[in-house]
């Protein structure tokens, strides 16, 4: 079982260093570091391991560096930025190893856009050497690109030509829809294995600025700090510290977190994720939630929940369904939103926002099937009725025939305002496919809906009777488990993102599924597939039939 | 036919005059050659009359005309070996098939990439070398010198012929890229670390094109096997010209050396120090430079385990060094043990595909190739009746890539603690007082005849003329 804990002081392949406003990420994978076995990670190739070290370090930046209003990502290796994704890590795993490692490289990199937007944390790619394919798209994750001019180094995106796949960690999008490169310019770029030098970078819009080794050091410095002058990070507030997670694997169908509980039914293929309200109402005055800090309940919940996503896409692959349930006192995580909204503006209650926003858009390109189950005791109210908007559907017992309210779901500025997914938009607003509809819940807020209500407002699917519930829900989840996964991963990733498409929605939709689909031709990765003879320097062999 | 004679201006046998293209390419890129040749080229010595070797044509007689000519008036030329009308291609998947005149496009950057590597090194050890005329050891090896420079420029231009002929635009910008690129400027460098290293000393000069002149030697025979046939031919004819520059090197270390015995017998010692106050390089120094060279060139060969070199043969862009001498040319299914270290202060042997271990394949040619000197100066040093003998270290000696890159192997090969390899590497590589040694015996001699104290005087001429020949006339 694959875990994601890292923590600065055991990091093996990169090294990060703060100075003033500055931090700088240098990358210097350990070629021997590997995750698992069978490849050696050279000129700064990366494996899913090397990337949990970014994610846990831009982790650190965003909550225990406060101060730190740029970040610098460069290599610490001579004349060598980074060759991208290790190819023979890629070619030596399986169909859904490479697309976990991709969804989660995506992930981290749209982090660290999404902290540029929304956190004024400024990103800063300083390419202090040849920069190739997955080296190249961390780089276009960055605000902006520096790129060494010592008439050797290139940049390049050579998956077509070489590897017969795509770049497909943003890089294709990236190239068109952020840098705005001409069309036929892209075209060119991507099928050229060479890549192209600093000049032609620059005239093409490939990289931002370009400068010669005796200038990189001193024009990196100045302009991280020009950038950093853009940020709103604020000036001498302490950071967080984010400790380890009590994460507690009590056997192989059962994990328990603080605010969380897995439990998984290997049988039935399911896993049902409990996420736990506090017992009391969280801190709500500023003072109170920094001494909280990593405990505090809303960051302590959005990190057990983001842990719980991962390791279930890694490690439980053929759990093809998660039941989303709450339990708790609702007017404690009303309280817990006012809190978040009354001090939105403090730089370690945007962060802890901006936490859960990209932890519960890890649900929504999570290949499962999700369902909501609103029963008996259950809370799902304000920042916890996300889980409910988020899944492809929701169940909720009524108990009013017997005289009885049941459980109730209540929504908060929260659901409207807080947490807008990869396609910008509410999850209220792209369950209805329509702003509209959405806004006019506002007149709902605060108020507890039963299941007729909840029914009648659009909220849930289904609202079984408590005679039925038992025997309602056990046919709903194993008729769900029971359909094709490759289908249902289809269409759940086109019902869930309606509506305008983003640069997001478009990596994670459109270049992702294309690649998902060379990943698994022949052309790739048959016996004389290119990704399959990648290194052994035979050359592949294609079907040419377009398809 | 051309308004300019083509044959006198850039000597060829490429049918330069009639092909406007090309005339045209190499129009544009000469006064940059000439220009860069002036500005980096030797020092001092642009205006003087050397007695260089040029080559007018590919046959036994053309490639030797001897005679007076100052450097940038050197009839730099194009010269390809006879094109064999049915090769095929010798290794590889490919294996066969007739041999490409033209570049396939699948293999274009490939090409394109190894030729501009080989290309890049052969400007920059011109570049290297150009103070050295400062302070050379007699005019014979002045000569020696230039030669070697002025053969490394036609290299350039063979390098040069073929961006220019077969890769259009990418090619006739890589080809100024050549040019544009320095060694040792920190803005500009040369493509490979190595070049970017001054050679400084005559010794050093020495060592270079003892041991990396051999690494380009090795390269050129696994170009001169390509599937690519103007590169192949383009390739045998500089290994013509690259076995003098080794001879350079051999022939200077064996002069070292028995000048040093010279020393070592009339003293009756061994010592180091006695034998530095005699003014002559003691043989433990001259161990620590070979220590020096041989690594830093082993490194030249890349890494042990290597995808590029898998392709680079599979496709036929790269062969092994005599490639007709294996018997197996397509090395499908084979395996080739490769030492390891395996962590833990030790040795595994791993079997790594065949394809994949071709950089290996050629090191060891080149390792072994490396030898016949030692064998050499070992018997001069035994003939004069001492103990000591010079020996290359072991590979994994003070390697910065590959398998053994950054372990901390001794000369002997074992691995030992990287403390006890910092506060011994005085004993094995040259150190800072070394090298003020050496430079302090670096005294130029430029009367015909006479040589430093140093080195031994050659035992020939050149050309079959006196060793006080006036090889350089200086102005």
């Amino acid at each position: 079982m694959f875990v994601f804990d890292r923590h600065p002081s055991r990091y093996r392949h990169w090294k990060l260093a703060f100075d003033g406003p500055i931090a700088t990420l240098s990358m210097d994978v350990d070629e021997n570091g590997g995750l698992v076995e069978g490849y050696a990670l050279k000129l700064n190739s990366y494996d899913l391991g090397v990337d949990m070290e970014l994610n846990d370090a831009l982790q650190r930046i965003r909550f225990e560096h406060p101060e730190v209003r740029a970040v610098v990502v460069t290599s610490a290796k001579e004349r060598m930025f980074s060759a991208g994704a290790n190819i023979y890590m890629l070619g030596a795993s399986s169909h859904a190893w490479k697309v976990n490692f991709c969804k989660f490289t995506n992930e981290t990199r749209n982090g660290m856009e999404d902290s540029s937007r929304h956190s004024g944390l400024k990103f800063l790619a300083a390419v202090n050497g040849t920069c190739a394919g997955g080296g190249y798209e961390i780089a276009l994750a960055c605000d902006e690109i520096l790129m060494v001019d010592d008439r050797s180094s290139t940049v390049s995106l050579p998956e077509v030509p070489l590897l017969g796949v795509l770049p497909g960690t943003g890089g294709l999008c990236r190239l068109v829809d952020k840098r705005k490169v001409r069309r036929d310019l892209a075209d060119v770029f991507c099928t050229n294995p060479d890549g192209v030098r600093a000049e032609r970078a620059r005239a093409w819009g490939l990289v931002d600025a370009i400068a010669p080794p005796s200038d990189f050091a001193a024009r990196v410095q100045a302009r991280a700090l020009e950038l950093a002058e853009l940020s709103d990070r604020p000036q001498g507030a302490k950071g967080i510290e984010l400790p380890p997670l009590d994460r507690r694997i009590e056997s192989d169908s059962r994990i328990d977190y603080d605010w969380v509980g897995i439990e998984i039914d290997r049988v039935r293929r399911m896993a049902t994720l409990t996420l736990r309200a506090p017992a009391t109402a969280p801190e709500s005055d500023i003072a109170a939630i920094e001494k909280a800090g990593a405990a505090w309940w809303p960051l302590a919940m959005a990190r057990d929940l983001d842990d719980a996503i991962l390791m279930l896409r890694l490690n439980a692959l053929d759990i093809g369904l998660w039941v989303l349930k709450t339990r708790g006192e609702a007017a404690h995580l009303l309280a817990a939103d006012r809190a978040l909204a009354a001090n939105a503006s403090n730089w370690f209650v945007r962060e802890t926002i901006g936490m859960l926003r990209r932890t519960f858009a890890r649900l929504d390109v999570s290949s499962r099937s999700l369902y909501a189950v609103v029963d008996e005791g259950s809370c799902f109210a304000g920042t916890l009725a996300e889980l409910l908007l988020a899944a492809d559907r929701g169940y909720m017992i009524d108990r009013t025939a017997s005289g009885d309210t049941g459980p109730t779901i209540r929504l908060s500025p929260a659901n409207f305002d807080l947490y807008p997914t990869v396609a910008g938009r509410s999850r209220l607003a792209a369950r209805f496919n329509s702003e509209a509809v959405a806004d006019a819940l506002r007149a709902r807020i605060g108020e507890s809906l039963d299941a007729p209500s909840a029914l009648a407002a659009g909220l849930v699917t289904v609202t079984p009777d408590d005679l039925d519930w038992e025997e309602e829900i056990r046919l709903a989840l194993d008729d769900r488990a029971g359909l094709s996964p490759d289908a249902l991963t289809g269409m759940e990733a086109s019902l869930r993102f309606s509506g305008p498409e983003t640069l997001e929605t478009k990596i994670f939709g459109r270049l992702s599924a294309w690649q998902n689909w060379i990943f698994n031709r022949p052309n790739a990765v048959g016996e004389r597939g290119a990704l399959t003879l990648f290194g052994s320097g035979s050359k592949a062999r294609f079907d040419w039939q377009r398809v | 036919m051309s308004a300019l004679n083509y044959q006198e201006l850039i000597p060829n046998n490429v049918d330069l005059g009639g092909n406007r293209q090309l005339q045209r390419a190499l129009e544009h890129w000469q006064p940059r050659f000439l220009a860069w040749w002036k500005e980096l080229g030797p020092e001092c010595y642009q205006a003087s009359d050397v007695y260089l070797r040029t080559a007018t044509s590919v046959d036994a007689k053309g490639w030797t005309t001897y005679g007076y000519v100052k450097m940038p008036e050197y009839r730099w030329g194009i010269f390809l070996a006879d094109r064999e009308p049915e090769r095929k291609i010798g290794f590889g998947d490919l294996y066969g098939q007739p041999a490409w005149q033209q570049v396939p496009a699948d293999f274009r950057s490939a090409l394109r990439r190894l030729i501009v590597t080989q290309g890049d090194t052969e400007p920059a050890s011109v570049e290297q070398q150009r103070l050295l005329g400062l302070t050379c050891p007699s005019l014979y090896d002045l000569r020696n010198l230039f030669q070697v420079n002025v053969e490394e420029g036609r290299h350039l231009w063979a390098m040069v012929y073929l961006l220019h002929a077969h890769f259009g635009r990418d090619g006739r910008e890589e080809a100024e890229e050549l040019l544009a690129r320095h060694s040792g400027d920190a803005d500009k460098p040369r493509i490979l670390g190595t070049f970017n290293e001054p050679v400084s000393d005559w010794l050093s000069f020495f060592m270079f094109t003892y041991f990396t002149d051999r690494d380009g030697k090795f390269q050129l025979k696994s170009l001169a096997e390509s599937a690519f046939d103007p590169l192949a031919r383009s390739c045998r004819f500089m290994l013509t010209e690259e076995a003098y520059h080794m001879h350079v090197g051999e022939n200077g270390i064996g002069r070292i050396v028995r000048r040093t015995l010279e020393v070592m017998k009339e003293l009756g010692t061994e010592d180091p120090e006695s034998v530095r106050r005699s003014g002559a390089i003691d043989l433990a120094t001259i161990q620590r430079y070979v220590n020096f060279w041989f690594s830093s060139s082993l490194d030249l060969f890349g890494s042990e385990q290597s995808s590029n070199a898998a392709t680079s043969f599979a496709n036929g862009i790269k062969g092994r060094p005599d490639e007709a001498r294996f018997e197996d040319h397509l090395a499908l299914d084979r395996t080739f043990d490769i030492e390891m270290p395996d962590g833990a202060g030790g040795v595994r042997v791993d079997a790594v595909p065949l394809r994949n271990a071709m950089n290996e394949v050629t090191r060891r040619a080149y390792v072994v190739d490396c030898e016949t000197g030692f064998i050499r100066w070992n018997r001069l040093i035994e003939k004069a009746g001492f103990q000591t003998r010079l020996s290359l270290p072991s590979p994994r000696f003070r390697r910065s890539i590959g398998a053994w890159g950054g372990q901390s192997a001794t000369p002997g090969g074992a691995v030992v603690p990287r403390e006890t390899w910092e506060a011994r590497k005085g004993e094995w590589l040259p150190t800072e007082a070394d090298g003020a040694f050496i430079r302090s015996l670096m005294r130029q001699v430029v009367e015909p005849g006479k040589v430093a104290g140093w080195i031994a005087p050659p035992e020939r001429g050149i050309n079959h003329l006196p060793v006080d020949y006036a090889y350089v006339k200086v102005h």
